[in-house]
């Protein structure tokens, strides 16, 4: 007797063929705009005009419109930033690490996660630049470039200059990793461009696919580039949020002064952006149909890293506390007493809720699995993690060595404007992503649905 | 086809067809267009227009042309870029300081004080660093001006118009024999009484009036019925060694506190060798900068002025075996101790009462009798000319006025319709005056309802002279032509004296010539070396008689007695530490100073103790509006300030707010309270009772730049100790933080010993300061001196609420709490009566700086020398460096401060061109987002390393002098080059180098055992040294 083993579940479900799988995919490039679309767009591009508005207020007066003064020289912008940059971490993780694990459900959801880093980054850069008082002479005077002033040359020992790089180079081994997973789809949206007679589509997108063939020379060739990246690109995981996390492990600030920090952001780096890459997943699924490619398993599997991360967090924040009062040094531990008792302990409170306590819920399956739950918990996560950047940087520099220059940080129109201008831009960004380019990556869902004479529905089982 | 045989014709030329027509016929235009006529063409055209084009598209691209006239020729004493020093003198009514002035090609940028006078000793205080800026005041008058015609303009009137019109009003009023007053502040010049009395010598019914804003007219009346003659003696606090003053701030306010301060230092003034101080007693309602500074403070109730000083007079009358008086109340707290202090130290103690009432001064003389005080801390031989005003005299002439008994008053450079009480009084009155004049350099409230304004040039304009104290003569010269149309006041009076020769500098100088020159050597050299040195001392034969006191303390006492106990709240009225009586409340530098003790700046408000505010949460300056009833007064309406330190029960409002017609500064802040000083026995008494005090409902946020009081019990940022604990030879400073290392942790070093840094070696100079916490004040004349020197811009009302001072220098004013130190808490919570200390905080120019390494540009290093520079130009605004600074010194520019509209009013020395004249051409005006922050007046270190170079020597010690060094009275800020053990700093702080093999490393041990530096444990080795704070003070209250 043949023993067979349980076969298991397909990450793909509905029963989907390989030809199912370009045309649920592709008909959101072929089709007209929704009308939730066009909604959706409406509401982000007037989020994105009104910051507009703020940014140019901002760049015409000065960094003076925002709420800062001379003891809390950075509030919301760099909360911002470190948030943004937060979320752009999932991308990564999911493309490059789970890629490393041969983790396969990764398939599905790979796409938009990456294109969400790409998005995510291009609005944290938004807000180093925004920060800085003469950005007409910062934004480039901040790279070590070949000059005529002589020896004048970039500080190499300021974390703000390994933030540079680190973005950049992040930046850039995610778009590079990103576009090139996108050329075979590219290609099969040419292909069918061509079958249905839109010269105009077949162009443009043979153009953006490099005019590839899929021979199997490419294809070999595009695994193994695939594989190279996705090598690169997870040392960058790790390091992107350890150098942004130097920004304050390097200084001699009561709360930024901590050697957990590196660890500890990057957990909350994933945390966040699993988080984020859920609330666009959860709507995305709806709005184009794509319920049988991003499925509950999907769903459950990124809640577990949550729990995981969360907790990670949760750890870390404790430890903070615990060695705030073990050091003995009296302002680690005014800082932290004035973190949980002070005048921002709203803020703090709010951090510990939404980041420590909420994520334990998913211990639940139940909760796990619950869609409306997952969308709820997420969209709190990334409200939790927003505020632990607020935490450090605010309730740190509002109250550190000399009790003279204590003062407290109130947030103008301008501050809150500059924030929704990178939301307007993100789901801008991400709209159009949608609209014109395939969500899911098709030519890998391809490699795990099963195909032939094999039907995967439930009644192949014995 | 048939031919046609008609012909069309173009025009009646063609038609006829004539000659010239015909010449022309082939040309475009059969006759010549305009463009022809001008000799131009259309490539001509089209060349010009090319040419306009690029011409305006290159013009836009290039800066706009800012115009720097040469000199035609060049004054023999100005070098372009070499700073030139004049001396003369400050006077502003009855304050007086001989300054130094610095100018740059003709501009005065700065003051400093003139060390070669005896009475002012080189001190200054903000007031007078800050009457720089009045001289480049927009709103001073251009020139004279007549009367305004009903709605209109004033008329402008050329000197001679006016000079025409005033005079046949004089003849006029003389004519009939009509009344003439000259109303005038303290006069503290010889020469301009001397003019006065040429006037009054042309039109005899002339009256001089004399008033002053803080009067000190009771103690006038007190002397005068002790010894016989109204005067104020000279008082030399740096002989006494426990001193008591009942509500008088003589480092603030009172008659001389420049003077006051530089002797108040010496007796503060502890090291190993001489670890002896004054004792300090201060009662007092309000806290001012004297009872911060003082050992033992009291709250009391300013009707508890008099039984406290009668109950000291009773308690030392006893000891003395000398009959006492009645009254007094001895359960007033430190009264008993205070005695036997003054007691124990007779012939070296000092009493002082800020009363103006004559019978609590005559105690107070009565006691300073028993203690021996007069010939030793007080000489009534040496008699000083400040604060003369005359209170009754005043009532008088605003009771004459009224009357229409007065046909002709001139108000020489005074303000009575704002800062006299009866001021509105006044006002009205002056309709019905046949002449008013005022002499003013500003028009002022006063100058808006005379007829003729006849301004006077602004004090650094003009010659003058002054007599502060018996035999101490001072010369003011002018450092700058006059800006304006404007003429010398005594001018003006010598003019309608009908003087032939009315030119006031001659008349100063032959005045000098008849009073002071003794007939050798020649008069020139002797002008030159009394205008060279500002001063003239005539050497005093001091009297060795001291007059027996005669004064009746039985009749004061009881006086005092019957005075009614108050019901309601009392009132305080003083004047703040910034805009002090409100002469100069148009000058930015001092709106923006924050007053000492409350931080506030830009804002009038209400001073309540904690316990009367119990429903008020004055939290980061958001408080109520306070109504503040006076019987028989208009209610005043002010936002209040809780503090700390108040006698409950009592309120304080200073005075010099409520301008309306000062400039665009100071109108519309706050309210004036000259009017609710009332007259008690023919003086003005500037306390209040039965005053009614009610919150209403209107929120307000004070501009304050510190909201935070307490230090936090942090040890490392402030430390002090007593005069008992210090007296021990073996005193150490309390707090020596200590690190491990992982080596041996049970061996503990100091923080500086362990660092990851190699360290800098500095060869040449290493810069360093030491800041004496015990002799510092708190006053803020640096913070004024600092802000003029450094070209540090000035933000407004708004940008302080936003927290966005931009000083330099800061003095962190901390109180003490009552809570226990680890009680976080609690000791948020200053006490009720708290003890007060001032810190200096600028940049510490640290060695191992945390702004210098995380600056991605590096716009922030490190200079060879040990400062922390900033390079402006460099500088991208990331603000990282302030964010890493742990003294947070370092300061932003948020917006452009400079030529910007929105400035204007708060800013003027950037943002106009007058103002602008004021600014230190050695130091750059930051831009926009840019960093900035002390640099140790580097321009002063440039300058004298490269006079030393010039003159190829090398640089003396303490050739450099910081402008806040300069500007301190008190001594507290020494500067200097560590490297060189012969500077004033190397012997104050006893430094030696760590290492004497490499004697030029940043590492350096520091032997005065009061030396400390704020935050030391975390090892970023600032360059400023502070010193332990000593508190003359039992240890129980320790």
């Amino acid at each position: 007797m043949q023993v067979t083993s349980v076969v298991r579940d397909p990450l793909v479900t509905g029963g989907k063929t390989v030809g199912d799988v370009s045309h649920d995919i592709s008909r959101q490039v072929e089709g007209k705009p929704t009308r939730m679309w066009w909604m959706a767009m409406a509401v982000s591009f007037v989020f994105f005009a009104y910051g507009f508005y703020c940014v140019c207020t901002l760049l015409w007066h000065g960094v003076g419109v925002w709420g800062l003064n001379k003891t809390v020289g950075w509030a919301w912008d760099i909360t911002n930033f470190v948030w943004w940059v937060g979320i752009g971490h999932a991308g990564t993780l999911i493309s490059a690490i789970l890629l490393l694990f041969r983790q396969r459900w990764r398939m599905s959801i790979n796409r938009a996660a990456e294109a969400m880093t790409i998005f995510a980054v291009i609005c944290a850069a938004t807000f180093p630049l925004m920060h800085m008082g003469r950005l007409w002479l910062g934004f480039y005077w901040a790279l070590p470039l070949p000059n005529a002033f002589g020896s004048l040359w970039a500080n190499f020992n300021s974390p703000l200059l390994w933030d540079v790089f680190a973005i950049s180079t992040y930046f850039t081994v995610s778009l590079v990793f990103w576009y090139i997973g996108l050329i075979p789809d590219f290609a099969t949206i040419r292909d069918r461009a061509v079958v249905q007679g839109n010269k105009i589509r077949a162009e443009v997108y043979n153009a953006l696919s490099f005019g590839w063939q899929g021979g199997a020379k490419t294809w070999m060739r595009y695994e193994s580039v695939a594989l190279i990246l996705a090598g690169l690109s997870t040392p960058l995981v790790l390091s992107v949020h350890t150098i942004v996390s130097m920004d304050f492990a390097t200084s001699v600030i009561p709360g930024w002064h901590t050697t957990i920090f590196p660890p500890y952001f990057v957990a909350g780096a994933i945390f966040s952006g699993f988080a984020m890459v859920l609330t666009l997943l959860l709507i995305t699924r709806v709005v184009f149909k794509l319920e049988d490619y991003i499925t509950i398993y999907h769903i459950e599997l990124m809640n577990i890293i949550i729990i995981v991360t969360g907790s990670v967090v949760g750890v870390a924040y404790i430890t903070e506390l615990f060695i705030s009062w073990y050091s003995g040094v009296e302002y680690e531990g005014y800082a932290f007493y004035n973190r949980v008792q002070g005048p921002y302990a709203w803020a703090y409170w709010s951090m510990m809720t939404c980041n420590v306590i909420s994520p334990q819920l998913f211990w639940i399956k139940k909760i796990r699995t619950s869609i409306a739950a997952t969308f709820i918990l997420s969209i709190i996560v990334n409200i939790g993690m927003w505020f632990e950047r607020f935490v450090i940087i605010v309730t740190s520099l509002h109250r550190d060595y000399i009790p003279s220059s204590w003062t407290m940080f109130h947030p103008t129109m301008y501050d809150i404007g500059e924030y929704l201008f990178t939301f307007g831009l993100f789901f801008c960004a991400f709209l159009l992503f949608a609209k014109f380019f395939p969500v899911i990556n098709m030519a890998e869902v391809k490699s795990i649905i099963k195909v032939g004479s094999e039907k995967t529905t439930d009644d192949t089982h014995h | 086809m048939e031919e046609s045989k008609k012909v069309y014709w173009k025009g009646i030329e063609q038609l006829a067809n004539n000659p010239e027509f015909v010449k022309h016929a082939h040309e475009e235009f059969a006759q010549p267009g305009p463009e022809e006529d001008l000799g131009h063409s259309r490539r001509d055209f089209l060349k010009m227009m090319g040419f306009g084009v690029s011409a305006v598209a290159l013009a836009a691209c290039e800066a706009p042309v800012r115009k720097a006239i040469p000199y035609v020729n060049k004054p023999v004493e100005i070098d372009p870029s070499i700073a030139n020093y004049y001396a003369s003198t400050y006077t502003n009514g009855g304050d007086y300081c001989s300054i130094v002035v610095k100018t740059r090609e003709g501009r005065p940028i700065k003051i400093d004080g003139n060390a070669l006078s005896a009475v002012t000793k080189g001190g200054t205080s903000a007031q007078v660093e800050a009457s720089l800026l009045s001289l480049y005041d927009n709103s001073r008058l251009t020139g004279p001006r007549g009367a305004a015609a009903e709605g209109k303009k004033r008329e402008k009137l050329s000197w001679e118009d006016l000079d025409k019109q005033v005079g046949a009003k004089l003849s006029e009023i003389a004519g009939k024999g009509g009344q003439i007053r000259i109303v005038s502040n303290t006069i503290l010049s010889p020469s301009t009484r001397a003019a006065i009395e040429k006037f009054k010598a042309k039109y005899p019914t002339t009256q001089v009036v004399q008033y002053d804003q803080s009067s000190a007219y009771g103690i006038l009346k007190a002397n005068e019925a002790s010894f016989g003659k109204a005067f104020i003696p000279s008082y030399d606090f740096s002989k006494a060694s426990v001193i008591v003053s009942v509500a008088a701030d003589f480092l603030g306010s009172w008659i001389s506190p420049i003077e006051f301060t530089k002797q108040y230092a010496i007796t503060r003034d502890v090291s190993e060798e001489k670890r002896e101080m004054s004792r300090h007693y201060q009662f007092e309602s309000i806290l001012s900068i004297t009872g911060a500074n003082a050992d033992y403070r009291t709250q009391i109730k300013p009707s508890e002025e008099g039984a406290a000083l009668v109950a000291l007079y009773n308690l030392i009358a006893s000891k003395a075996g000398k009959p006492t008086v009645s009254g007094g109340d001895d359960k007033i707290k430190n009264v008993a101790k205070a005695a036997d202090d003054l007691w124990a130290a007779r012939g070296k103690a000092l009493v002082v009462a800020g009363s103006n009432d004559k019978s609590i001064q005559i105690i107070v003389n009565g006691i300073n009798d028993l203690l021996s005080s007069y010939g030793t801390t007080i000489d009534v031989n040496l008699p000083v000319n400040y604060r003369q005003g005359d209170d009754a005299a005043m009532a008088a002439f605003v009771s004459e006025a009224e009357g229409g008994k007065i046909d002709g008053v001139i108000f020489y450079n005074c303000n009575p319709v704002y800062d006299h009480p009866e001021g509105e009084k006044l006002g009205a009155a002056l309709k019905g005056i046949a002449l008013t004049v005022s002499t003013g350099y500003k028009e002022e409230e006063t100058g808006a309802l005379v007829q003729y304004l006849a301004p006077d040039h602004h004090f650094l304009e003009a010659w003058n002279d002054a007599e502060p104290k018996l035999n101490h003569y001072s010369l003011g010269q002018p450092a700058i032509t006059p800006i304006f149309k404007t003429r010398a006041a005594q001018e003006t009076l010598l003019l309608w004296s009908g003087e032939a020769n009315a030119d006031y500098f001659e008349f100063v100088q032959s005045n000098w010539k008849t009073w002071f020159y003794k007939g050798t050597p020649d008069f020139q050299s002797f002008w030159d070396k009394a205008l060279y040195d500002g001063i003239l001392e005539v050497p005093t034969v001091s009297a060795a008689v001291v007059p027996t006191f005669a004064g009746d303390v039985n009749a004061a006492a009881s006086t005092i007695a019957s005075t009614p106990k108050s019901a309601g709240f009392e009132l305080v009225i003083y004047e703040s530490g910034n805009v002090g009586n409100g002469s100069q409340a148009n000058n930015p530098l001092l709106q923006e100073l924050p007053d000492p003790i409350t931080k506030a700046v830009w804002d009038h408000y209400v001073t309540v103790s904690p316990k009367d505010a119990k429903d008020i949460n004055f939290a980061e300056s958001n408080t109520k509006y306070f109504t503040v009833t006076v019987e028989g007064k208009k209610p005043v309406k002010v936002p209040v300030l809780v503090q700390p330190g108040q006698t409950p029960g009592t309120i304080g409002i200073p005075v010099g707010y409520g301008r309306t017609k000062a400039g665009k500064v100071a109108d519309g802040i706050g309210q004036n309270v000259y009017p609710l000083l009332a007259t008690v026995n023919g003086s003005l008494s500037y306390t209040l009772n039965n005053v009614k005090f009610e919150k209403t409902n209107e929120d307000y946020q004070i501009a304050q730049t510190q909201t935070h009081n307490t230090y936090m019990g942090r040890e490392t940022v402030v430390q002090e100790t007593t005069l008992e604990k210090f007296q021990d030879k073996h005193w150490d400073r309390s707090f020596h933080p200590t690190v491990s290392t992982w080596a041996d942790p049970k061996h503990k070093v100091a923080p500086g010993e362990v660092s990851i840094w190699k360290g800098h070696e500095y060869k040449d100079h290493h810069w360093g300061m030491a800041i004496d916490l015990n002799t510092c004040i708190g006053c803020g004349a640096c913070v004024v001196a600092c802000n003029v020197e450094n070209n540090v811009s000035l933000v407004g009302r708004e940008e302080v609420i936003n927290r966005r001072e931009m000083h330099w220098l800061r003095i962190d004013r901390y109180y003490s709490s009552d809570a226990k130190i680890d009680d976080w808490k609690g000791i948020e919570e200053a006490a009720e009566n708290p003890e007060v200390v001032f810190q200096p905080m600028l940049c510490q120019h640290c060695n191992n700086a945390p702004c210098e390494t995380v600056c991605p540009v590096a716009a922030t290093t490190h200079s060879t020398e040990g400062l922390n520079q900033m390079t402006y130009n460099r500088c991208i605004g990331t603000r990282y460096c302030a964010n890493n600074c742990p003294y947070k010194v370092r300061r932003f520019n948020w917006f452009k401060y400079h030529d910007n509209k929105q400035f204007e009013t708060v800013n003027p020395a950037m943002n106009t061109d007058l103002g602008k004249m004021v600014l230190n051409p050695d130091v750059t005006v930051r831009s926009r987002g840019v960093m900035e922050k002390c640099s140790f007046c580097v321009q002063r270190i440039q300058s004298g390393k490269l006079t030393a170079k010039k003159e190829r020597r090398p640089m003396q010690e303490d050739e450099v002098v910081t402008a806040c060094q300069a500007s301190c009275s008190t001594g507290a800020i020494v500067f200097g080059d560590i490297n060189n053990p012969e500077s004033k700093i190397s012997k104050l702080l006893k430094i030696r180098p760590a290492d004497p093999e490499r004697p030029h490393r940043i590492d350096k041990i520091t032997d005065n055992p009061r030396a400390y530096q704020v935050l030391e444990e975390i090892g970023v080795k600032p360059n400023i040294w502070y010193l332990t704070k000593v508190r003359n003070k039992d240890a129980a209250k320790a």
